[in-house]
């Protein structure tokens, strides 16, 4: 199969190139690039006069629910999520039930994912057993069976020497740890920003150095070490200023933040609405101010939304009883093209956060449009406004506190190894 | 539209005192003097015409009889209806009831209504011995077998008219009104 | 004619003052009701009402009945038991339930704040708000604002003082709310672990000592201490506790020589109160405070029961 994509401006930030090429995509391959390429017989040619092409995104940070919570979204399903959202690679979270902390686990996911044939699902295996903090994973067997990272994620490794150690020996095998940072018990019984809000909203608060005392903490230790670690969804100043810092020592950190953390605030919650239920959770506008620049001065490397698809039953009930999280793969894409139209970041750096980066993080040979690399391409329509819907979402998440936002710019084609995963040009 | 027409004054200062003084007689010819002899006015309008009631009788017995007021809001039967709510006006019985004769006072008798509900309201305070109802006006079109004892002026009205009691307590001027209603 | 803006009542924060003054002045006629020897009017008769507790609270839940009661309508009370309870699902259940059963209004206590909401939003009965969480206890602000009314002649411009444990407060939280709307001027204390993030924000000033609140105050307001809340580690003992923020003979000199004692109760005595001050009718007005509750509540209940205009 051969396909020629004709006429677009590609934005590849691994080349620095911004210009309007020609890409020639044969056997899942990128064969050539250049100004003007004749198509070759039997290509199919899609003409793009007005589309931007990028590397296919990548959304390191995802939850597939499967094997375990197949009700609130399989890996068929999130996968599908995925290509419709711009994404032709996700790395999917450990919580699943059983956990992700064995082989066994892993080449289930992996199986699944080949067998949806949609986006590239990397696994990222547990730290712990059980993902409970106590005992490591056999993190050498889980990177031969295809894991590409560790984290507990939504469990953060509180016990700093296990914490150590997981990242001495992930770092020996070269996988990278993933920490969801937050100190249970600072957080503890909390279920919003500590603030305004909380106190008007008579909820209890999570301060922010609940997420930054770990950040601190583990910086301390990759530093000591000399070992990375990459710290998950940044949600306040402090976070990003002690990253920042970490940064110019010349230390080997690297984060992430989710759409929803530059775009809402804690005063969303004010009618108690569920869907805004986030963990960490919704900061301050300052917060907003501050993760921006970390997107804008490189300190924050990648956005990924924290894909948390839930039942409605999960959502739609008390405050304290609701589960966290956004079902975000369909809207993330949206979201942080704001951030473009808002002169917040270059298209350069958005596509960087959003495929190049998390490539670098997780050491896949993707993030490219470079000749011979594989053809994991996503067309955005960088004009089309559009309104989201939570009920046309193809996860099985339809919580969604963006349901009715206006959007601008949409991935209209997903390529994954040259093969058309989703086309929504007729959209 | 219909045209608004100026409203017509069926009875003005004289006329009312007149009624009120023929009424306090009437009152003391029908209970034979002012044994156990209590006046109850219905808020608002009852409450003014109940004491100068009370005046009046105390003028010509030289004593003062006991005067209550008594809201009827809460034993409205409409009350529930609409969740548009009339102020809540206090009530005040400051005797016992029992074994009295009560002059219930009010300035229109109309449906019945809401002196249905006023019997319902003192009943709850106590028995009294009987219940005589004193009225400014009454203006026909009950929907209860209700009738009034003392009666100022029968003033024949149709549906679409409104008739308003205007005293010099709450409206600065003593006045009977009658007008379309728009 | 006059009406309540909202189907239901959920705080004070939504409230108006036109519409605080209304339910005020509808309790304030309320009250003589209660003084009669038949203490009942027939206004809500064939109207029932749903008293749905997920939280124990007998006093709470007794002068709800007793409003509804007083007013002739059918009360019935639902308490739900914590354990069912932490499933989660239970409200929504619970809520589609009762609306078979077809009550006029539902009366929910619950531990979650913004459970109230939730249920407001999925039934279309009115919904009063006994409490839920550190979030909001309207009808006690407004019992609480009609004693002040009723012992001061009116709430603006007096100095209201709240001690205690404000962090975990519904009941601060609601009179912070409403006396700030009808002018008053509030001064919150306690300790600095009981002091939730920004309180400034809410238009009152913040102390962590009783003798700086209540110097000059018109009403002091003591709030109930959470024994488990120790656990939490907010404060190290009950003793330590009462050594600093008992209101007793002493310390309420401070105060305006006229200045009343309020607490939501129950009190734990010698602890938010000495025995002496909280049984002195001189500036003790917790019994009034009992009284008028029955009135608020027939007033809500009043107001909100009607047609479906
Ligand atoms: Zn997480």
């Amino acid at each position: 199969m051969k396909l020629l994509l004709k006429g677009a401006r590609v934005i590849d930030p691994s080349q620095k190139m911004d210009a309007r090429i020609d890409i020639l995509v044969e056997e899942g391959k990128i064969s050539s690039c250049g100004t003007t390429i004749k198509a070759p017989p039997a290509a199919q040619v899609i003409n793009l006069t007005d589309m931007i092409v990028v590397p296919g995104l990548i959304d390191m940070h995802v939850h597939l629910r499967e094997p375990g919570l197949e009700y609130k979204e399989t890996i068929a399903t999130g996968s599908a999520a995925a290509v419709a959202g711009g994404f032709t690679s996700i790395a999917c979270m450990p919580n699943t039930d059983p956990v992700n902390d064995n082989r066994s686990i892993t080449e289930f996911i992996r199986r699944k994912a080949s067998e949806a044939n949609l986006a590239n699902v990397y696994p990222i295996g547990a730290i712990s057993v059980g993902s409970e903090g106590k005992q490591m994973t056999e993190f050498w067997d889980l990177k031969e069976a295809g894991v590409i990272a560790l984290s507990d994620d939504g469990k953060p490794v509180m016990d700093a020497a296990l914490m150590r150690h997981a990242m001495e020996y992930a770092g020996s095998l070269d996988l990278p740890v993933i920490q969801h940072c937050e100190d249970i018990n600072l957080s503890a019984g909390g279920l919003m920003n500590e603030g305004y809000w909380s106190t008007m909203m008579g909820l209890p608060g999570i301060p922010s150095i609940a997420e930054e005392a770990i950040v601190g903490r583990d910086i301390l230790i990759a530093e000591y070490t000399q070992t990375r670690i990459h710290i998950a969804h940044v949600s306040t100043a402090g976070s990003v200023r002690l990253i920042r810092d970490a940064k110019m020592r010349g230390l080997k950190v690297t984060a992430e933040t989710a759409p929803h953390y530059f775009t809402l605030t804690d005063e969303c919650l004010q009618d108690y609405d569920t869907s805004y239920k986030v963990n960490p959770p919704l900061r301050s506008t300052a917060d907003i101010a501050a993760i921006n620049e970390g997107l804008a001065d490189g300190t924050i490397d990648a956005i990924a939304c924290d894909h948390a698809p839930h039942a409605r039953t999960d959502k739609e009930v008390e405050f304290v009883y609701a589960a966290n999280g956004i079902s975000g793969l369909e809207t993330s894409l949206g979201l942080s093209l704001n951030l473009v139209h808002e002169g917040i970041l270059t298209w350069e750096k958005l596509i960087a956060a959003m495929a190049c980066n998390p490539a670098r993080i997780l050491n896949l040979d993707k993030g490219t449009l470079k000749k011979g690399s594989d053809a994991d391409i996503t067309v955005i329509d960088p004009e089309q406004t559009w309104r989201v819907d939570v009920k046309t979402f193809v996860s099985r998440g339809k919580n969604s506190p963006f349901s009715g936002r206006k959007m601008k710019g949409r991935a209209v084609l997903t390529l994954v190894a040259g093969d058309i995963k989703y086309d929504g040009r007729a959209l | 539209m219909p045209e608004t027409k100026s409203p017509k004054v069926v009875m003005d200062s004289d006329g009312i005192e007149r009624c009120l003084t023929r009424i306090a007689y009437e009152i003391l010819e029908k209970n034979k003097g002012i044994d156990n002899l209590v006046l109850v006015g219905i808020r608002t309008g009852g409450i003014y015409l109940a004491e100068r009631l009370q005046k009046k009788i105390s003028a010509i017995e030289n004593t003062k009889i006991p005067l209550g007021i008594l809201d009827i809001t809460l034993y409205r039967d409409d009350i529930t209806k609409t969740s548009k709510k009339a102020p809540l006006g206090k009530t005040k019985i400051p005797f016992d009831l029992e074994d009295k004769k009560v002059i219930l006072v009010d300035d229109v008798l109309f449906t019945g209504r809401t002196i249905r509900a006023a019997m319902d309201a003192l009943i709850d305070f106590g028995r009294p011995k009987m219940i005589q109802l004193a009225v400014l006006i009454d203006r026909g079109h009950r929907e209860l077998p209700i009738r009034a004892d003392y009666v100022g002026k029968n003033l024949p009205s149709s549906l679409w008219e409104a008739v308003s009691v205007n005293l010099l307590e709450k409206n600065g001027k003593d006045e009977v009104l009658i007008e379309e209603e728009t | 004619m006059m009406k309540l803006a909202k189907k239901d009542i959920l705080g004070i924060q939504e409230m108006t003052v036109d519409e605080i003054n209304l339910i005020l002045e509808t309790a304030e006629s309320f009250l003589e009701i209660s003084t009669r020897e038949i203490k009942k009017v027939p206004t809500l008769r064939g109207k029932s009402i749903i008293n749905l507790f997920y939280e124990a609270s007998t006093r709470t839940r007794t002068s709800f009945e007793i409003a509804g009661k007083r007013l002739s309508a059918d009360t019935i009370n639902i308490s739900a038991s914590t354990s069912s309870v932490v499933k989660g699902e239970t409200l929504i259940d619970t809520a589609r339930n009762l609306e078979a059963m077809n009550p006029d209004i539902i009366v929910l206590r619950h531990s979650a704040a913004g459970a109230p909401h939730l249920l407001a939003s999925l039934v279309r009965q009115s919904i009063i708000n006994a409490g839920d969480g550190a979030h909001e206890h309207p009808s006690q602000a407004l019992l609480d604002m009609m004693t002040i009314r009723e012992k001061k002649g009116r709430l603006a411009g007096l100095k209201v003082a709240i001690i205690g444990d404000i962090l975990h407060s519904r009941v601060a939280r609601s009179n912070i709310y409403g006396l700030s709307k009808m002018g008053a001027r509030i001064v919150v204390a306690g300790p600095a672990t009981m002091m939730p993030r920004n309180i400034e924000q809410m238009g009152v000033k913040a102390c962590t000592k009783l003798e700086e609140a209540i110097t000059d105050a018109d009403v002091v307001m003591m709030l109930r201490i959470q024994l488990e809340r120790q656990k939490q580690n907010i404060f190290p003992s009950l003793r330590e506790y009462a050594q600093h923020y008992c209101l007793n003979r002493k310390n309420i000199k401070l105060a305006k020589p006229d200045a009343i004692v309020m607490h939501p109760g129950p009190i734990n005595r010698g602890v938010e109160i000495s025995p002496d001050i909280a049984d002195d009718p001189a500036c003790s007005v917790i019994l009034d405070q009992v009284n008028n509750g029955v009135a608020v509540r027939m007033a809500l209940l009043y107001l909100l029961s009607g047609g479906n205009e």
